[in-house]
């Protein structure tokens, strides 16, 4: 427990790192970095997306799963390592 | 009383009897109701004199004069029904007596008035002659009433009915009912009292479910299913396991129950390295692609990029006294943390990094003494040998969460009573025991066999010295025992190594011998800091000295082929894994120096400084397997990794129209091919040897400055 908490950390010590959300299996935010709407309004987009990334990998070859995913744009990246129960993600600005 | 008054006004004015009588006898009726007397007649006139006392009396003129006694006199009125003016004695004549007879009784009606009308009844003869005659537009009006006569009068009779029967022929369109005795008769059955009986149930409780049907789904299902059985089956196998099972069911129901975040843990890793990857971006973009472009236009040199450096905050003041790659997971590797110092020794720590995050271990485990050696298992790369400074060695599972080693020697076992300088995996013995070697200042080899949980220790060797035993001062037998300071085992000849002493001499030993050397080199003026085996050519090592040389050899030879000064001391040598001509050598100047024999019999192709500040010493250095990388490590407990270009590692041109044939044969005949350039003149071997010539030609020689 106290591991996790010291890579979290450790992550948004980073340079660049805008913030950490921690999302359950339903979308619902379970820890966050960031304020509230944003959280929210992130979660639940970044949600449907894994899943849709998730289900396109896995309809090709059922064996295969979705390890992370990356989405860079043009201010920053958002950076996304899906569990079987929780997702993290994470969004960092490389450039910094 | 006034209808009294109107009587004596009638009966006043009326006093002429005549008259009177008439309208009298004729209201006889109504006045009888009312009783008089014919006193009140006088009485009253004489009230009504002076009632109306306004009205004067006229006589007439015809008015009998009477005598006031006349006047007095009472004449008596009786009101009866006789009709006065019915003759009282009415005769008439009977012809059956021939004679006129009186009849008693006079009719005493009196007919006032007498009117002929013209109602008839109607069931009269007259008025049904007329209703024949008016004929068919009536008969409906008077069908109704005829019909209901009928009725009030069939119980009378039949002779009605003729009548009506008659009447009826004139009456066409008419529902012939039963006329003797139609009655509509209507009758309703008890209606029962209607109820409304419901009963409910409650709902099945429902809940919604919703889901996809996609393959992957359905393939996840599966293995569920193939997984459950699998435990089942094991379940069925391990049966007198119960207990624990539950204690583990316990533990499994705690975690689920808490919102924890060990679940992500795994996750968070893959994040933090993603992190790391965006951070250091261009380190990991150089370390994949980058090739030094300059290199083309140098032919016998190359240089080293700095790629990532490692350092971790708590082993900041140590130094690095081992490193080590790991041989299955190609991006990890080990680092042992110590102290070289003698006055300095303390905690050590053993800590491991992976190239894909440069900022944070990915293990660490502190340790209370310092570490000098390590090594990771070939086949087990869960398994690390560290040997200490205070002489234990401990083996360390990585796949285990506790910070302590699962097995460690201690004095009862056999430690060593110095420093471990080396330690190696060997290979499983017979019965499937994993064992390690370690080798010692105290002058022994022993090898470890991890039986179940303990270490077995086994000495294979004792270094004795060789040379000249004086002894000391009052007899004490000098001690005789060598310091090992570094081993290395062959890597095709299983029993056969390689040991360096603090004394400067290399010993080539079996492990099948315990007491005797194969073979001694008098290899260095000071201690052997490393000895290598070449990973081709099944003849060659290499040792480093603090006596700021390099040297190789060829086992069979007694004298080094090859040897180079580097103008510092050397911390450590190591051979290239895809050359059997390239080595690279650290020295105390923070210099690390690249050879590549093939290119550069003399020189080294690359001699580059890797850390900033100049009084750091380099202490290790070890090439990736599999990168064209190198890790180097210092005394400031830093190791910094470099990318080699690619001149330095250069692979035997190819022919034209020949293929290059690839493998380790390629790179012992290149060794060889060396050797055999120097080994020429073999005649004059029996000369004496000083360290820094041979009789080999000025070729080995290499004079800096």
């Amino acid at each position: 427990m106290a591991e996790v908490e010291e890579t979290l950390k450790r992550i948004q010590s980073q340079k660049g790192v805008q913030g950490i959300i921690i999302v359950n299996a339903e979308g619902i935010p379970i820890k966050t970095t960031l304020d509230n709407s944003s959280t929210v309004q992130y979660a639940g987009l970044i949600h449907q997306s894994v899943m849709k990334a998730r289900s396109t990998v896995r309809d090709i070859d059922p064996q295969n799963d979705l390890t992370f995913l990356r989405i860079r744009s043009k201010k920053n990246e958002i950076m996304i390592a899906p569990d079987k129960d929780y997702f993290l993600i994470v969004i960092q600005n490389p450039s910094d | 009383m006034p209808v009294t008054h109107k009587t004596l006004v009638k009966s006043k004015q009326g006093s002429n009897a005549q008259s009177q009588q008439k309208p009298l006898a004729a209201k006889t009726a109504k006045v009888v109701s009312k009783k008089k007397d014919e006193d009140d007649g006088t009485e009253i006139g004489e009230g009504g004199d002076e009632w109306m006392h306004g009205k004067t009396l006229i006589k007439p003129p015809d008015q009998l004069d009477l005598t006031e006694a006349e006047l007095k006199e009472e004449f008596t009125r009786i009101l009866t029904a006789n009709n006065p003016h019915a003759p009282q004695n009415i005769v008439r004549y009977s012809f059956k007596e021939r004679s006129y007879k009186p009849i008693s009784s006079v009719d005493q009606l009196a007919v006032h008035f007498f009117l002929e009308g013209n109602l008839l009844h109607r069931d009269s003869d007259e008025a049904r002659r007329q209703k024949a005659k008016q004929g068919l537009p009536d008969e409906k009006a008077t069908v109704v009433t005829e019909t209901e006569d009928e009725k009030l009068e069939t119980p009378g009779g039949g002779e009605d009915g003729a009548h009506s029967v008659d009447s009826k022929t004139g009456k066409k369109e008419q529902k012939l009912t039963n006329q003797f005795n139609f009655s509509e008769r209507a009758s309703q059955t008890l209606n029962n009292p209607l109820r409304e009986r419901g009963c409910q149930t409650e709902p099945p409780p429902r809940a919604s479910f919703s889901a996809t049907a996609n393959q992957w789904e359905i393939y996840d299902v599966y293995l569920e299913e193939m997984q459950k059985q699998e435990k089942n089956k094991e379940k069925a196998k391990a049966v007198p396991k119960k207990e624990d099972d539950k204690g583990k069911k316990k533990l499994t129901l705690v975690e689920t129950q808490s919102d924890d975040l060990t679940k992500v843990a795994k996750v968070a890793k893959i994040i933090e390295r993603m992190v790391n990857q965006n951070t250091f971006d261009d380190i990991a973009q150089d370390f994949r692609y980058f090739e030094d472009a300059s290199d083309e236009f140098r032919e016998q040199e190359g240089t080293l990029l700095p790629l990532w450096k490692f350092q971790y905050d708590q082993a900041k003041r140590l130094s690095v006294t081992a490193l080590c790659w790991n041989q299955s997971y190609k991006d990890l590797f080990a680092v042992g943390l110590g102290s070289y110092d003698f006055t300095k020794q303390g905690r050590g720590m053993l800590v491991f990094y992976s190239l894909k995050n440069s900022t944070y271990p990915e293990y660490n485990y502190p340790t209370t003494s310092g570490i000098l050696c390590l090594d990771i298992h070939p086949d087990r790369p869960y398994l690390v040998a560290v040997g200490f400074y205070d002489g234990c060695v401990a083996v360390y599972n990585l796949k285990e969460e506790r910070p302590e080693p699962v097995y460690k020697s201690s004095s009862k076992s056999g430690k060593h009573t110095d420093p471990v300088w080396q330690v190696r995996w060997q290979k499983d013995d017979m019965d499937n025991h994993q064992n390690f070697f370690s080798v010692s200042s105290d002058g022994r080899v022993v090898s470890w066999t991890l039986v179940k949980s303990e270490l077995v220790f086994t000495d294979i060797i004792k270094l004795s010295l060789v040379g000249a035993v004086s002894e000391g001062p009052e007899g004490v037998p000098p001690p005789t025992m060598a310091c090992g300071t570094s081993f290395d085992f062959h890597k095709q000849i299983n029993y056969l190594f390689l040991v360096g002493t603090e004394e400067g001499k290399i010993h080539k030993c079996s492990k099948a011998y315990s007491s005797q050397f194969l073979e001694t080199y008098d290899a260095h003026n000071m201690a052997v800091d490393a000895v290598k085996w070449n990973q081709f050519h099944p003849k060659v090592f290499i040792s480093c000295s603090s006596d700021w040389t390099v040297k190789i050899w060829d086992h069979t030879i007694r004298t080094p082929v090859f040897i180079f000064d580097l103008n510092a001391a050397v911390g450590d040598v190591a051979w290239s894994p895809y050359s059997s001509t390239v080595f690279a050598a650290v020295t105390a100047d923070g210099k690390v120096h690249v050879f590549d024999l093939g290119i550069n019999k003399y020189e080294a192709i690359c001699q580059q400084p890797v850390v900033a500040k100049k009084k750091t010493k380099l202490t290790h250095i070890e090439f990736n397997p599999v990168y064209p990388i190198i890790i180097v490590g210092d005394d400031r407990g830093y190791v910094t990794s470099l990318k080699l270009s690619p001149n330095l590692r250069s692979k035997p041109k190819e022919k034209k129209g020949q293929e290059l044939p690839r493998g380790p044969e390629v790179e012992i005949a290149k060794m060889e091919k060396l050797l055999s350039l120097l080994r020429e003149p073999e005649n004059s071997k029996g000369r004496t040897e000083s360290w820094c010539q041979t009789d080999y030609g000025p070729q080995a020689l290499d004079f800096r400055r």
